[in-house]
């Protein structure tokens, strides 16, 4: 008496996420140098607890994600970005 | 071997608005008497710091870029570790993207006090 399995609906259809082409940003804008002064530009590269976003989320190329990674060390060290952050993109006004 | 540095670094807050503009002026004519050639100097004045540094949690920034021979940036610093009204310094080369970056950025910092006060 096994329902056959085409009976079982599924309430909403399975979400098979599409693999969104992952571009590195600054090669697409040619950007050459991430300023480490400026940290609204480096919250986009944070989460909200200031951790720096992994390469696999942001897509961003290696050579690109060390000079992030040593802006935004750089940005630490003089107080324009907290080490330890709590909900840091609402106080910071982030832009995604 | 000269090359383009750009130093940062941040004040106490309980300086009162001469003492801090003679520690800048000390800071610049210290690297004016060794050679040095100032590109461009800024005062973001006082700002939040992001969390608290010796007990403070604001400061007054003061920016510097300058080009000087490798060998000043020791004594340079050596100035900053004796100053004690200075609670944080920074200082880092800039190579050349880091140049072409900062000459736009001053474009558009001039502009915009020009469209500021128009």
């Amino acid at each position: 008496m096994a329902q056959a399995n085409s009976d079982i609906k599924y309430l909403t259809p399975i979400a098979v996420d599409i693999k969104k082409k992952k571009f590195c940003r600054f090669k697409k804008l040619g950007i050459k140098y991430i300023d480490y002064k400026d940290p609204q530009y480096l919250t986009r590269f944070i989460n909200d607890q200031g951790k720096i976003l992994p390469r696999r989320l942001t897509g961003t190329s290696l050579k690109y994600q060390k000079k992030v990674a040593q802006a935004v060390k750089r940005a630490r060290q003089i107080a324009l970005l907290p080490f330890v952050g709590d909900n840091l993109k609402e106080n910071m006004g982030g832009n995604k | 071997m000269i090359n383009q540095y750009e130093t940062v670094f941040i004040m106490t807050p309980v300086l009162s608005e001469e003492q801090m503009k003679e520690t800048v002026n000390k800071f610049e004519k210290f690297m004016l008497d060794n050679g040095c050639e100032i590109v461009n100097s800024e005062n973001w004045g006082m700002k939040k710091l992001a969390y608290p540094i010796a007990k403070k949690t604001s400061g007054f920034y003061q920016l510097f870029e300058f080009k000087a021979d490798g060998s000043f940036i020791k004594n340079l610093e050596t100035q900053y570790k004796r100053d004690e009204k200075i609670i944080r310094f920074m200082t880092v080369t800039l190579d050349k993207h880091a140049i072409q970056y900062n000459e736009k950025r001053r474009q558009n910092r001039s502009e915009k006090k020009t469209s500021d006060n128009e």
